[in-house]
């Protein structure tokens, strides 16, 4: 029995719950302690581990002065570091100190609780940077522990060692995730973001541009990061089908290929030719372009279609989208573009590559037929020793020369630039492609994975009658390139990915599991976006719902949730259980009933015992003896449970 | 206690009845008090409405972020809150309660009231708090199966019967964003003596023609020398409060045990021996001291009261008979 006032709250709290909130909140910072300027990172453990020693040591708290000072002297280095306050990085730094200094400055448990909330909130900002499925295990294990640290300071007696607020933060999690998942299905998603979010929220996402100019696709290529996976309603398709359409770069200024400002749109997409059915889920790249197969059949939801065939989200992809596509694979589209248009896509900047103007013109005299002058280029690649390879040597002032009568080392987008300017040159109009080529089977998920390594760049060209149609330049050079994926075209010698190569089976199958694993994590749990949210509804039959038969769906589920949480809970309070040490008195009662004494339902233990001991006199000794005992047990002062034992074993000994 | 009534005001009259009918206040209840789950209330703390608001800031921040992993543990968090909602009733709810022992007091003392606190439950109860003045409690835990007692003291400050008042029997446990409570008025009384007099007025000599031993010189002089009775000091203690248990069977002993060797002296502790201008209280308490001083001084003695007369005799049976005398002297006898 402890005696403290009626609120907890200004209880000071004691070294173990110190250490608790500490591991709690260190572990909960630790991915961003690995990431943000090391001085901050120093800064925070240091700050944890001084409010440690103190709680150890049980010397004096910190100076106010002194954390006050820290605080500011810690905004400023971070706002030097950062030149904001306000941004996602810096935020987070600001957070991270601000926690360390909260937890030095933690006496009460008023204070601890806040900052286990606090702690709380720190894990969400980790899912800024990852939201694997990793980190969400990690995470649950810091919510687990700021739970259980929350738990021990709820402790007024002694105290139960570190299983009990373990378990018990344990059995709270489980038996909460009913209500968790009725929320996460039906909670209103609301689409984001609510605010401008700030700058560098989307740095570091990879993808490719509007542009392309030597060596621009390299980077990408050297990245294993995934662009998107693919799943496919009937089978996956040959892999010289699978050109992914992304940017179509139209602009050429001697270097550098852009894309143009503004495409006109358009409704007629193609329909003809074999169609395929797969839905695509894309990874957040910052940019619009939403890939599919070539030619896209069908418009995303909140996106448009251009003349081109590029399909462009309506902003910018920040985040994982999923969406279904048709793709009708061997067709041209664009037959009846008219001569402006054209005339763009044969534009070339004057004075430029004056080799390879004269060699197209040449190649004119030589072949009025536009499809044989493809094929008598196509032939040269493959037959003047063209090399594909990603370290090509660099090129000067006139790439394409260059390139086609000196170097002849390079890879798609060297082969695709050169291919381009060669048509125009030769007056056929062509522009370049970029997107993705191929992409890795994944057995055990059945799905395509596309990594950012299998960046392309190809070129079409527009034929009369026909329309614009797909040239690859790169498949002339190396074929395998197209059949087998970047990987087999490059000598072994090139650096790429390790995930890239398939060197090793085991390590190979193991990834291939990993990642499905991943891709199930990706269209479930990190999918589940506002759009997902209605069709799960429209698949549960709730379609056109008004927000009020939602709002009592939710209620209903949310509901039979706790009261499923309810029934785990209160489970243990029906099971009551017979006080035991009145168990043993009952025992000897039957013990006295084999004796032809029956004790009366209203009759005390002292008034049975004295009628027992009158009965059988030889017995009255030990009756009252384990009577005494009973009463001392059950009625005395304070509860002797070491006694029961031997309370037990005087009944057992008693020969009734 | 009831609410002390000062000037009745319409509106503390109305918050009294809309707190009556709310909690269910019935006065006191006889026997144990189950805390079933209609008698067991539970709102959030202060910090629980700051966890739902930091939820609703992960939310916002998830919505504006696009974080689904956000959703999932803001959801999470909220599920377990809920939970632990459960949890806190379920800390509370089924605990039986029930009267514990008492022992008569002094008025001016501290009256300790042990609760006793059942759970058959297969729960660990943690942290059961029980206060009766709303700042200061006392915190129990009780293992799964087990009785534990939490002792309430009131201060006792007029003599009569006490009753420990609407206790209010709460938990913060586990997380302490929920406070579950229930009322417990418990029909038990503690007898409160009147507070012995401070020294003062010399006991009165024994009647000089009764017995024929008088008084034991050293009886004589420990009388003369008395010390204020602390309650809890003296080994005396404990066998007077076995007297007052009902328990004939264990406490036998104890009674013979302590009584053998009294003096064989006669002494009246009379009302009208006390100054004529003192009050009723004074009395009581000049009384309350003489039969202190008498017992303990192993004298016997007898009590004299308007109405009243204790015959002359000595040990802790008597001491309380007269005790008991004098603490209703003018009030009802029985505790109702």
């Amino acid at each position: 029995m402890v005696s403290l006032p009626t609120t907890l709250n200004t209880r000071i709290i004691g070294s173990r719950e110190i250490f608790w909130l500490s591991a709690g909140f260190l572990l909960a910072s630790l991915p961003h302690l690995l990431r943000i300027p090391i001085w901050i990172s120093v800064l925070t453990v240091g700050i944890a581990g001084w409010r440690l020693l103190q709680s150890r040591m049980r010397s004096k708290p910190a100076a106010k002065w002194l954390m006050v000072l820290i605080a500011v002297a810690a905004s400023v280095g971070i706002l030097l570091q950062y030149r904001t306050l306000f941004g996602r990085d810096a935020g987070v730094s600001l957070l991270v100190v601000m926690l360390a200094l909260k937890l030095l400055e933690t006496r009460t448990q008023r204070d601890g609780t806040l900052l286990g909330f606090l702690g709380c909130f720190l894990l969400v900002t980790n899912f800024l940077h990852s939201q694997t499925l990793s980190t969400a295990v990690y995470m649950l294990g810091c919510a687990w522990l700021l739970i259980a640290s929350l738990i021990s300071m709820q402790y007024t007696g002694a105290w139960p060692g570190w299983r009990s607020p373990v378990r018990r933060a344990g059995v709270l999690i489980l038996q909460g995730v009913p209500l968790m998942l009725v929320l996460f299905l039906l909670f209103p998603r609301i689409q984001g973001p609510l605010w401008g979010m700030p700058q560098d929220a989307y740095a570091g996402l990879s993808g490719l541009s509007d542009t392309m100019s030597p060596g621009s696709l390299n980077n990408l290529i050297l990245s294993d990061a995934i662009a998107f996976r693919a799943s496919f309603t009937g089978g996956i398709p040959e892999p010289k089908d699978l050109y992914w359409r992304g940017p179509v770069l139209w602009d050429y200024d001697g270097k550098t290929w852009t894309a143009p400002r503004i495409v006109e749109s358009t409704n007629a997409l193609p329909d003809h030719g074999p169609q395929i059915e797969y839905t695509v889920t894309l990874e957040p790249h910052n940019k619009r372009w939403l890939f599919a197969l070539e030619f896209p059949g069908l418009r995303p939801p909140r996106s448009i279609a251009t003349r081109d065939m590029q399909l462009l989200s309506f902003t910018p992809v920040r985040s994982r989208v999923r969406y279904d596509m048709v793709s009708s694979i061997a067709t041209a589209y664009g037959a009846d573009d008219d001569q402006s248009l054209l005339a763009r896509n044969l534009r070339l900047p004057p004075d430029t590559n004056p080799r390879t103007s004269a060699f197209a013109q040449e190649l004119r005299k030589k072949f009025p037929n536009d499809r044989n002058l493809v094929a008598a280029v196509l032939t040269r690649f493959r037959n003047e020793n063209f090399v594909y390879t990603l370290s090509p040597p660099l090129l000067g002032e006139q790439p394409v020369d260059e390139f086609l009568f000196e170097t002849r080392r390079g890879f798609c987008e060297h082969y695709a630039s050169a291919f381009t300017v060669l048509m125009r040159a030769a007056g056929i109009p062509a522009r370049v492609v970029t997107g993705y080529l191929g992409g890795e089977v994944n057995p055990v998920g059945d799905y395509i994975l596309v990594r950012q390594a299998d960046a392309h760049a190809w070129v079409e060209i527009w034929l009369e009658n026909t329309g614009w149609v797909r040239v690859d330049p790169t498949a002339a050079v190396s074929p395998a390139r197209v059949e087998r994926g970047i990987a087999s075209a490059l000598p072994r010698t090139d650096v790429l990915p390790m995930f890239v190569r398939g060197d090793f089976a085991l390590l190979q199958r193991m990834r291939l599991t990993l990642d499905s694993v991943t891709y199930t994590w990706n269209q479930w749990v990190l999918g589940y976006t506002p759009d997902r949210q209605r069709r799960f509804l429209s698949y549960i039959g709730f379609s056109e719902s008004t927000w009020q038969t939602l709002a009592f769906l939710l209620m209903f589920c949310a509901g039979i949730a706790v009261l499923i949480g309810a029934a785990f809970a209160l489970r243990d309070l029906r099971g009551v259980r017979e006080d035991a040490v009145k168990k043993i008195y009952m025992l000897f009662c039957r013990k006295l009933e084999r004796r032809g004494l029956r004790r009366d339902a209203a009759e005390g233990p002292c008034v049975f015992a004295q009628r027992a001991g009158q009965k059988h006199p030889e017995l009255a000794d030990p009756i009252n003896e384990i009577t005494a005992l009973y009463i001392a047990l059950r009625y005395g002062d304070e509860p002797r449970s070491e006694q029961v034992p031997a309370f037990k074993a005087r009944v057992r000994a008693f020969t009734g | 206690m009831p609410p002390a009534g000062g000037s009745p005001s319409l509106f503390g009259a109305l918050k009294n009845g809309v707190l009556e009918w709310m909690f269910q206040w019935r006065g006191p209840e006889r026997g144990t008090i189950v805390l079933v789950q209609r008698r067991v209330f539970i709102l959030p703390t202060p910090q629980g409405l700051l966890f739902a608001g930091v939820i609703v800031l992960m939310l916002i921040g998830s919505v504006n972020y696009d974080l689904s992993l956000g959703f999932i543990l803001a959801f999470l968090l909220g599920a377990t809150g809920i939970q632990s909602m459960l949890h806190t009733f379920r800390n509370l709810a089924n605990l039986r309660i029930s009267p514990g022992k008492v022992q008569p007091v002094f008025a001016g003392e501290q009256a300790p009231f042990q609760i006793r606190m059942t759970n058959q439950a297969r729960v660990h109860r943690f942290s059961i708090g029980v206060t009766r003045d709303k700042k200061s409690a006392v915190y129990i835990d009780i293992p799964p199966g087990d009785e534990m007692v939490a002792t309430v003291t009131v201060p006792a400050i007029r003599r009569g019967w006490l009753r420990p008042g609407r206790l209010t029997v709460f938990t913060f446990f586990p997380v302490g964003l929920f406070r579950a409570w229930s009322y417990a008025d418990l029909d038990m009384h503690v007898l409160v003596y009147p507070a012995p007099a401070p020294q003062g007025l010399a006991l009165p000599l024994p009647d000089a023609g009764s017995g024929d031993g008088g008084v034991h010189g050293h009886g004589h002089d420990e009388f003369f020398g008395l010390r204020p009775y602390r309650p809890g000091d003296s080994p005396r203690h404990i066998a007077w409060k076995a007297v007052a248990r009902d328990d004939t069977l264990l406490t036998k002993p104890l009674l013979t045990k302590q009584f053998t060797g009294r003096a064989d002296a006669e002494l009246w502790l009379a009302w009208e021996t006390l100054p004529a201008g003192m009050d009723t209280e004074s009395r009581l308490s000049h009384l309350a001291r003489w039969v202190i001083g008498a017992d303990s001084a192993g004298v016997a003695y007898g009590l004299r009261l308007p109405g009243l007369t204790l015959p002359i005799s000595s040990g802790a049976a008597h001491r309380s008979n007269c005790l008991r005398a004098l603490a209703l002297h003018g009030l009802a006898a029985d505790h109702a």
